[in-house]
């Protein structure tokens, strides 16, 4: 076996003992930990597949903002731990568990059959790339192949702000989200919070503008601002913002909006919904991009501060 | 075996461990971390998919990458609206666990 593979092993097994460890650790908290530490791993194994694209959302959604999300939560619920979790029982267990097993072989048989040779759409989609002006092919497919996947997913991230929003106290309306850790802090998180933001900025914008050739885009660039934002929040530097709010509401459709509107567009200009002309591609994506890179970083820091609360006069 | 089967059967694995957890875990927090890992098992097992596709000088093949790259998003989606359900359903006195056993709030309050 060579060094290579022994690499990959090890990770592997990494990945599938933090796994365990999440189910299996007796505390939430502990749990969450372990499911931010798989998130990291994970992302390691998303890199040796050649998926850098993919690596980067699962570092920066799957396990930074979800493990944000799922550690606030955990510290909320700390008190209605109980010592003793009385799970079902052992013949329960012992039948849930052969299930499991079942499944994952049936999965690790199909792994192992998968067709020879592989199908591929790879050659079409870089034979049709240079018609979008992008160099990035996952951004050409997340864009312009399969720019309907994209739209919907978009529209699914503001109707959960929706859904997360009514759950809000009759009260909550005038209020705004509670924060996750609401202390002024003036060490390390406040001192983090003042010198990482412009840096940040600079990194999401980056990571959106090149995302048109190298690995990045609107996604991951979106979730770092995302992720400033809930920083200078959570630091206490900055108010979040109240939700009936009409600039939110508007900063909260404009992407999934705009992509309506260019998609609706190139049904007169280019003969089919959401397809754009060739000769204006590159422009119409980027006309879609930046208003839905506002969008992704808004409603993502939003889904993760929660639904907004009633808020003592100030 | 490849590096990519290798983590082919890592992914199975991660759907049977989630499961597993899914099923017995009565503490609801603990059901959507443990769904969280049957989905990224799915999403490992499309990797596979898209690695084993790879051509044209691409590492991979693109089309599979971008839809899991949706899927994350997704799956954040949906677990945030989940964390806001169980946030709730705490405020409201509810129960935070399916374990029978377990004195929710709401059941210490109604004794007498």
């Amino acid at each position: 076996m060579s060094f290579e593979l022994n690499y990959e092993l090890l990770v592997g097994l990494l990945v599938l003992t933090t796994a365990a460890w999440s189910v299996a650790a007796r505390d939430s908290y502990s749990a969450t930990v372990g499911f931010v530490s798989y998130g990291l791993l994970l992302a390691i194994v998303w890199m040796q597949l050649q998926a850098v694209d993919v690596a980067l959302t699962e570092v920066a959604i799957g396990s930074g903002l979800t493990g944000l999300l799922l550690l606030g939560a955990a510290a909320r619920l700390r008190a209605t731990e109980v010592r003793v979790v009385t799970r079902p029982s052992i013949a329960l267990r012992t039948l849930a568990a052969l299930a499991c097993a079942g499944i994952s072989v049936a999965l690790a048989a199909t792994v192992l059959t998968l067709p020879q040779p592989a199908p591929s759409l790879a050659a079409e989609a870089l034979d049709a790339l240079p018609a979008t002006g992008l160099g990035n092919p996952v951004n050409g497919v997340l864009m312009a192949f399969r720019a309907f996947d994209t739209l919907l997913e978009k529209v699914v991230l503001v109707l959960s702000l929706v859904g997360v929003w009514s759950l809000a106290p009759d009260l909550g309306w005038a209020g705004r989200p509670r924060l996750l850790h609401p202390f002024a802090d003036d060490g390390v998180l406040g001192f983090l919070a003042r010198t990482l933001p412009p840096l940040g900025l600079l990194l999401g914008l980056h990571l959106m503008w090149n995302g048109a050739d190298e690995p990045g885009g609107a996604f991951q660039g979106a979730t770092v601002l995302a992720a400033m934002w809930l920083l200078v929040l959570m630091a206490g530097l900055g108010d979040a913002p109240q939700v009936r709010a009409r600039w939110l509401r508007v900063a909260a459709v404009a992407g999934p909006a705009t992509f309506l509107a260019v998609g609706l567009a190139g049904m007169g200009i280019a003969g089919a919904f959401l397809a754009y002309p060739e000769s204006h591609a590159k422009a119409l994506i980027l006309l879609v991009e930046v208003p839905m890179m506002l969008t992704i970083a808004l409603v993502l820091a939003l889904l993760v501060a929660g639904p907004p609360e009633p808020t003592p006069d100030r | 075996m490849s590096p990519t089967t290798l983590y082919g059967l890592c992914g199975a694995a991660l759907v049977g461990i989630g499961l597993y957890g899914l099923l017995t875990e009565p503490r609801l927090l603990r059901k959507i971390i443990a769904f969280n890992l049957v989905g990224s098992g799915v999403f490992l097992l499309f990797g596979v998919v898209a690695r084993r596709g790879a051509d044209a000088g691409l590492g991979g093949d693109p089309v599979p990458q971008a839809l899991v790259i949706t899927g994350i998003v997704v799956a954040f989606s949906a677990t945030a609206l989940a964390v806001a359900l169980l946030l709730r359903l705490h405020e409201t006195g509810g129960g935070v666990t399916l374990d029978d056993e377990a004195e929710s709030p709401a059941a210490e309050r109604s004794k007498p």
